[in-house]
Order: structure tokens, then C-alpha cells, then sequence
């Protein structure tokens, strides 16, 4: 398999007045096209800081970072990234946060415009596109923002806990969506969570990273037997129980 | 706005009828409630200086303020004052509003430079702006100008404040959704910057219009030229009482009708966002 995302021997540390703040040590790992991997660790342990290194919008204090085989140097339209909240600018109408991407990349030509509608018929929200955020539901907003990461036509998806503002039962049939669409769209796709469940009903690959500064700790290829692979169907596997079981231990929670 | 509002519009129940029923009796009971205080105090005032329990030369009184704003307004005089006055509020209110959002973003852009300024913003925030009208007197001249930059200085600083703070807090998770698709800083800040702060600079408009408006009357009572805050001084200086009291009615007016205006403009804007 191709590997559409490397992190070579990256270190990440932060430097403020109050001192200086070890993020990632001496990473290493790899995503293959098409793979869905989930990052799990404890909170704090430089999981979004992984994921703002492979966008681009930071730089590794060493060690590089390649996309498609090639070194990041700062943010690329090959990599989409979907934050925890939707931040759909209540200013603009939906068919309008939906491009504001493209806008940004001087690419609003009749072309885009058109793969945009068409992703809002296909994905249920054409006849919403002129309302503002505030009308529609929680799970929609997120729906919207996944719209709008997926209208510069990304090849990889950085998901930063993207479904932890909502609440249990949209949750769960918003994640079984996404990951539908993902699947139908053939992305690649790194998702940061901290619920494990979701974890292990949507990936393929789930990396578990240790506490600050965020080494692997370990990996497990995740193989369910279910009919219909979906998210929703997975969670009703027999080896669910011993993934999860398996890394929460690992995940070592105390309260 | 929701699209579940017009299924309710249909059906109003007993009680809720009452109940708006109750609520628009309240409200024309505090709009009587107010016209009812001011012709009292008009009345009172009146009768209190004809029956010589306060000095009319002094006092003056309601009737004397008539004539003196019906004489006013048949020889214009009303008219040119009361027009210069609103036309310099509002030259140094769009000046202060439109300079001091331009300066506010100028910090938001230069990180140093809004540290090298904020005690300087901080002092002149602080300082009396009346304190400064002697010197922008001797430095431009008894003119219109001076009134207008009187204006300019009263609004300025808390604009530039106001709207840097709303730039500042501005959430960072959307910029950094921008450069994620990697926004220039020109664009973070027409994109999300400036939409994200508008309903502050929007806001500011009201406490400006009224500092606009302080300004040109201490402006006037220095330059002595044309306009209300002229027409105060002049007449406490020859105890012309009457003109004193027209000329603050007048202004009353003015600066409910100049808070109103902006007020409604707020409410247009906002409802075009
Ligand atoms: N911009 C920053 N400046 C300084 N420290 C930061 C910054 N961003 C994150 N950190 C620190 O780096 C560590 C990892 O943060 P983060 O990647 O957000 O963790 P996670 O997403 O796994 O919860 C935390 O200790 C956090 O305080
Ligand atoms: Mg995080």
C-alpha cells in the first residue's frame, strides 16, 4: 500500500514565557491511501498538535513530515481538517461557509461550484444551502462543515474529535455518515478521539499514543466480523469487547 | 426565522391573548405615564414663575422658550444653529468611527505595535478630553475644524479600544480553521475578523454619536462662531436665560433624535447579517 502520510522522527515542542513545553517526541508512524486511522491518548498528549503538524499550519521544532511523498511546508489543499466544533460563520448562509474554502484559495470557478452542489444534493443539504447556521440542528451544522472540507477535494481528512460537542444519538448517526461519505469519497482519513468506541466502529487502524510528550504505545489493526462493514454494524461484532477492553488498559485512565 | 415558527402563528389560545393583552395596556401605561411627566414639569414651571415663586429672569419659563423658538425659527436663525451643530457631530462622528476602526486594525495586524501603545491608548483614554481644546484652538484656529477634530477626540480612543478588543477576541479556532486552507492574514481578516466584529463596531456607533456630540459642544463653547453650544454660552453671557434653556432643549432633541438614528441604523445592519 501507498503511504499518503509520513511522520519521520517529528519532535514538537512549544516555547512560551512560562517554559517550554515538550508536545511529541521522536514520532514515527505512517497512514496508507484509503486507510481510516484513529489516534487515541490521553487528553493533553499532543494529539491535535500531531494533526495541526500534518496540515501544515505548524512546523516541527525537527524531524519532517511528508504528504503524497512530499515535505510540508505549510498548509496544502491535498489536506482537509475538520475541527471539534463546526465554526460555520453565522454571518454567512450554508452554501456560503461551504465555500469559503475554495474562496480562500481563489478556486470559486464555475467548475467547483458545480462538484459543491452536487455534494449538497448528495449529502442532504441543497434545499437548506441559503439558511443561515443558527437554523439547523446540531448534527447538521457538522455535517455542513464536513461539506466544506470536502469541497477543495482533499485526498486525506484530519479529524480533531470532531463529534464530541453532540450529543449521544446524533453522535453515533453522525459518525456512521461520515464515515460513509468518507468511504463512498475514497479519503484518507486520521481521526483524533477520545471515545473509544467510536474508535474502534469506524477505523481500520487505531494508534494509541502514551502521555505527554506522545510516543506510540502501541497499534492495533482492528479486523471485526460483521457482514456490512458500517460503523453502526461493527459495534455488534464479537471482538469488539476485546479491542476495547484491550485498550483501555492500555489508555491506563486513572480518575 | 426557523421554519417551524408559522405552524404557531395560526392557533392563539385564551390565555395567551390575556396575556398580550396585559402586556400592550402596560406599555401604553408607561408611554402616557411619560408624556404626562413632562407636561407637568412644562406646567408647573410655568405656573411657578408667573406666580413669581422663582425668578423668570433666572429660570425663565415654558411660554418665553415658545416665543423664543418661534422667533428663531421665523428669522432661520433655529435652523443654521441647529444645522451646524448636527453637521459637525456627524463629520466628527463618521471621521472618529471610520479612523479609529482603521487604527484598530492596524494593532490587530502589528502585535508590537499594540504593545507599544496600549499605556499611551490607556493615558488618553483616561485624560479629560475637554482639557485639550485650548491647545487644538491655538493650534488650528477658532474654525470649524477645530470643532470637528473636538468630536474626533472625543470618540477616537474608545472606538480604537472597543474595536481592538473585539478583533482580539475574535476565536482563534476560527482562524484556524482559515489556515487550514491556508488563509493570508489579509484574508483572516476580511473573512473573520471584521464580520466577527462588526456587531461590536456597530455597537460602539451608539456611545460615539453621543461623545461626537460632547465634543462639539465644548468645540463651540471655545470657538464662539455658529451652533447650539455657541447660542448656551452667548446667552449665559449676556443673561439671555431664555436663549440658554431653547438652545439645551434643542439640543435634548438633537441628541435623541442623532441616538435614535443610529439605533435604528443598528437594527437595519443587523438584520442584514
Ligand atoms: N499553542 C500552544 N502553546 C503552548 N503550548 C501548547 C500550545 N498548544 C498546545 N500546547 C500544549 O501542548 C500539549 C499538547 O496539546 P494538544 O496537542 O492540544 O493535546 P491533545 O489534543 O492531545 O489534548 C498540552 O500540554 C498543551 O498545553
Ligand atoms: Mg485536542
Amino acid at each position: 500500500m501507498e503511504k499518503v502520510v509520513e511522520v519521520v522522527d517529528v519532535s514538537m515542542n512549544y516555547h512560551t514565557l512560562e517554559g517550554e513545553t515538550q508536545a511529541i517526541r521522536k514520532l514515527n508512524l505512517y497512514i496508507t491511501n484509503g486507510e481510516f486511522v484513529s489516534i487515541v491518548g490521553p487528553s493533553g498528549c499532543g494529539k491535535s498538535t500531531l494533526l495541526s503538524l500534518i496540515s501544515g499550519i505548524i512546523m516541527p521544532t525537527s524531524g519532517k513530515i511528508l504528504v503524497n511523498g512530499k515535505k510540508v511546508d505549510g498548509p496544502s489543499p491535498s489536506v482537509g481538517y475538520m475541527l471539534q466544533k463546526d465554526h460555520l460563520f453565522e454571518w454567512r448562509t450554508i452554501i456560503k461557509n461551504i465555500t469559503i474554502g475554495l474562496e480562500i484559495q481563489g478556486k470559486l470557478n464555475k467548475e467547483n461550484q458545480e462538484f459543491v452542489e452536487k455534494l449538497l444534493n448528495e449529502y442532504g443539504l441543497y434545499e437548506f444551502r441559503n439558511y443561515y447556521p443558527k437554523q439547523l440542528s446540531g448534527g447538521m451544522r457538522q455535517r455542513v462543515a464536513l461539506i466544506r472540507t470536502l469541497a477543495t477535494k482533499p485526498d486525506i481528512l484530519l479529524l480533531d474529535e470532531p463529534f464530541s460537542a453532540l450529543d449521544y444519538q446524533t453522535k453515533i448517526a453522525i459518525s456512521e455518515e461520515v464515515w460513509l461519505i468518507l468511504k463512498k469519497e475514497k479519503k484518507t482519513a486520521i481521526l483524533v478521539t477520545h471515545d473509544l468506541a467510536e474508535a474502534i466502529s469506524m477505523s481500520d487502524r487505531i494508534i494509541v499514543l502514551t502521555k505527554r510528550p506522545a510516543e506510540i504505545k502501541s497499534i492495533h489493526q482492528i479486523k471485526l466480523t460483521c457482514d456490512y462493514k458500517t460503523p453502526i454494524t461493527c459495534r455488534e461484532a464479537p471482538e469488539f469487547r476485546v479491542y476495547f477492553n484491550t485498550i483501555w488498559r492500555e489508555l491506563d485512565v486513572h480518575v | 426565522m426557523s421554519m417551524y415558527d408559522n405552524m404557531e402563528k395560526d392557533y392563539v389560545s385564551e390565555g395567551y391573548k390575556k396575556y398580550l393583552i396585559s402586556h400592550k395596556r402596560f406599555k401604553s401605561a408607561i408611554r402616557v405615564s411619560r408624556i404626562v411627566i413632562l407636561i407637568l414639569i412644562f406646567v408647573l414651571w410655568e405656573f411657578a414663575a408667573n406666580n413669581e415663586w422663582i425668578d423668570p429672569f433666572i429660570m425663565s419659563q415654558p411660554s418665553k422658550i415658545l416665543y423664543t423658538l418661534t422667533s428663531m425659527a421665523k428669522d432661520g436663525s433655529l435652523f443654521i444653529h441647529t444645522g451646524v451643530t448636527v453637521y459637525e457631530t456627524l463629520v466628527g462622528f463618521v471621521i472618529g468611527t471610520l479612523l479609529g476602526s482603521l487604527i484598530a486594525i492596524a494593532l490587530w495586524w502589528s502585535d508590537f505595535l499594540a504593545s507599544v501603545l496600549d499605556p499611551y491608548l490607556v493615558v488618553l483614554n483616561a485624560l479629560p478630553k475637554t482639557a485639550l481644546g485650548p491647545i487644538i484652538l491655538v493650534w488650528i484656529g477658532g474654525t470649524t475644524k477645530s470643532i470637528i477634530v473636538m468630536a474626533l477626540l472625543f470618540s477616537i480612543v474608545v472606538t480604537i479600544i472597543n474595536v481592538f478588543t473585539a478583533f482580539r477576541n475574535c476565536d482563534e479556532d476560527k482562524i484556524k480553521l482559515l489556515k487550514t486552507f491556508g488563509a493570508t492574514k489579509k484574508q483572516i481578516l476580511q473573512k473573520v475578523v471584521l464580520p466577527s466584529g462588526v456587531t461590536t463596531i456597530i455597537s460602539t456607533l451608539k456611545i460615539n454619536v453621543g461623545l461626537s456630540l460632547v465634543g462639539v459642544i465644548v468645540g463651540e463653547f471655545l470657538v464662539s462662531k455658529a451652533g447650539l453650544g455657541y447660542l448656551i454660552i452667548y446667552g449665559g453671557q449676556v443673561f439671555k436665560m431664555d436663549l440658554v434653556m431653547t438652545s439645551v432643549l434643542i439640543l435634548a432633541i438633537v441628541a435623541a433624535v442623532l441616538y435614535l438614528s443610529v439605533l435604528w441604523i443598528e437594527k437595519k445592519v443587523l438584520k442584514m447579517m
